[in-house]
């Protein structure tokens, strides 16, 4: 089975990644858990898996030949992200604001643009046990994010339950990992901020028409605000995690929750059915 | 000669915003007649504000910038373009219009004055 399963929260912090590695360690024969959190990957430090692959990610950045630039500006004018400025007879680049898009080359009428490569971020990809994971990185420096995270999804299975652990928030990072998903989980808090950004992704997920549920973490804290939520706005409710110490422990020191603590392994289990029932429907 | 004083508001008496990419108006002003026009920047939002507002006044053919703070791409263009940078500037527009003309500003800045993405929000 082939289904793109993204696991995201508006809010940093939640428990994503606790939420994405457990839910593909406990189905691991059938899954590939893909971090795009490439600002902060962390899903390796409890997978701990052998890398076997690894490729560099660029983007194409300008360049200006100044023997046949003619100083039109039409590439400056053209950029969206400016970044590219054209005055007194020269035109400078800016390959920190560039995204690649090739719009300059595509206006210049004199040819005077030339798309060379620029490393911003890595993909390294590698499996432990039947687990097979696939993780990006940024370079230091770096902040367009976007082009690595596509990176990672070309390594997405045809044949395997794809788990892709998403970057917080709910702009450009979220919206690209979102592309060509079944369904999502969005892992929550129940504290002002968990439900102030918990509506902030409920109102993306809507807008782009992927079905969702979602999983409160440290639920037993906190108040019945998220809780309430839910119900007013008709959302399915698919996990609740209590706050627990011995989860704080296992997480703390890099182990997988259902390895260290047997007795979550269900809940796992439940969540997974739940998922698939609704992806199949 | 025609400078650009960065201001919270599209009158003289505005404060000068100390912020250049992301001010609120670009006014541009022609030094000896004091004729001025405000022109609303509208490169706030997004990134490469700096390197956008470099180009208006490359595109307005300014030769000085009168603003509190320019970081680092943003001066490079106005480099480029051969605009001489005052940073550190505050009080009103009037003000620093008639500390131009009397020459009482320190010298131009050799360098940005801040990092990227100071005047963000």
């Amino acid at each position: 089975m082939n289904k793109n399963i993204v696991v995201a929260s508006g809010k940093g912090g939640t428990g994503k990644t606790t939420v994405a590695v457990n839910l593909a360690w406990a189905m691991k024969g059938q899954t590939r858990l893909l971090d795009c959190d490439v600002e902060e990957p962390n899903a390796h430090l409890f997978v701990k898996p052998d890398i076997l692959h690894r490729q560099e990610v660029t983007v194409p950045v300008p360049s200006i030949d100044e023997q046949r630039c003619t100083q039109c500006g039409a590439c400056a004018r053209a950029c969206r992200y400016h970044a590219l400025a054209a005055v007194k007879g020269k035109v400078l680049t800016f390959p920190d604001l560039c995204h690649g898009c090739g719009a300059c080359g595509i206006v210049c009428p004199s040819g005077a643009i030339r798309e060379i490569p620029k490393v911003i971020g890595d993909v390294e990809s590698g499996r432990r046990s039947t687990l097979e994971f696939v993780h990006g990185r940024s370079r230091v420096g770096n902040a367009i994010t976007p082009p690595i995270i596509r990176a990672v999804k070309q390594h997405v299975s045809r044949d395997r339950i794809n788990l892709l652990d998403a970057p917080p928030g709910t702009s450009c990072p979220f919206v690209t990992t979102l592309q060509h998903a079944d369904f999502c989980i969005l892992v929550t808090e129940p504290t002002p901020f968990g439900l102030h950004d918990l509506s902030l992704s409920v109102d993306v997920l809507r807008q782009v028409g992927v079905d969702f549920g979602v999983v409160i973490n440290r639920a037993d804290l906190g108040s019945d605000m998220v809780h309430r939520y839910c119900a007013q706005q008709q959302i399915d409710l698919f996990a609740e995690i209590p706050f627990d110490r011995e989860i704080a422990s296992a997480c703390a020191t890099g182990e997988i929750l259902i390895e260290a603590l047997p007795h979550y392994r269900q809940m796992f289990h439940d969540l997974i059915y739940k998922i698939i029932e609704r992806t199949l429907a | 000669m025609k400078i650009c004083i960065t201001a919270q508001g599209d009158q003289m008496e505005a404060p000068v915003d100390p912020r250049f990419g992301r001010c609120a108006y670009f006014l541009i002003i022609d030094s000896q007649t004091g004729e001025m026009s405000a022109i609303h920047n509208n490169g706030g939002a997004s990134g490469g504000s700096g390197v956008q507002a470099g180009q208006t006044m490359a595109d307005h053919q300014v030769e000085a910038v009168l603003t509190g703070n320019v970081g680092p791409n943003a001066y490079q263009t106005l480099q480029a373009a051969g605009i001489a940078v005052y940073a550190g500037i505050s009080g009103t527009v009037q003000e620093a219009l008639e500390c131009f003309r009397q020459g009482d500003l320190p010298s131009p800045m050799a360098g940005p004055s801040v990092e990227s993405h100071f005047g963000e929000a």
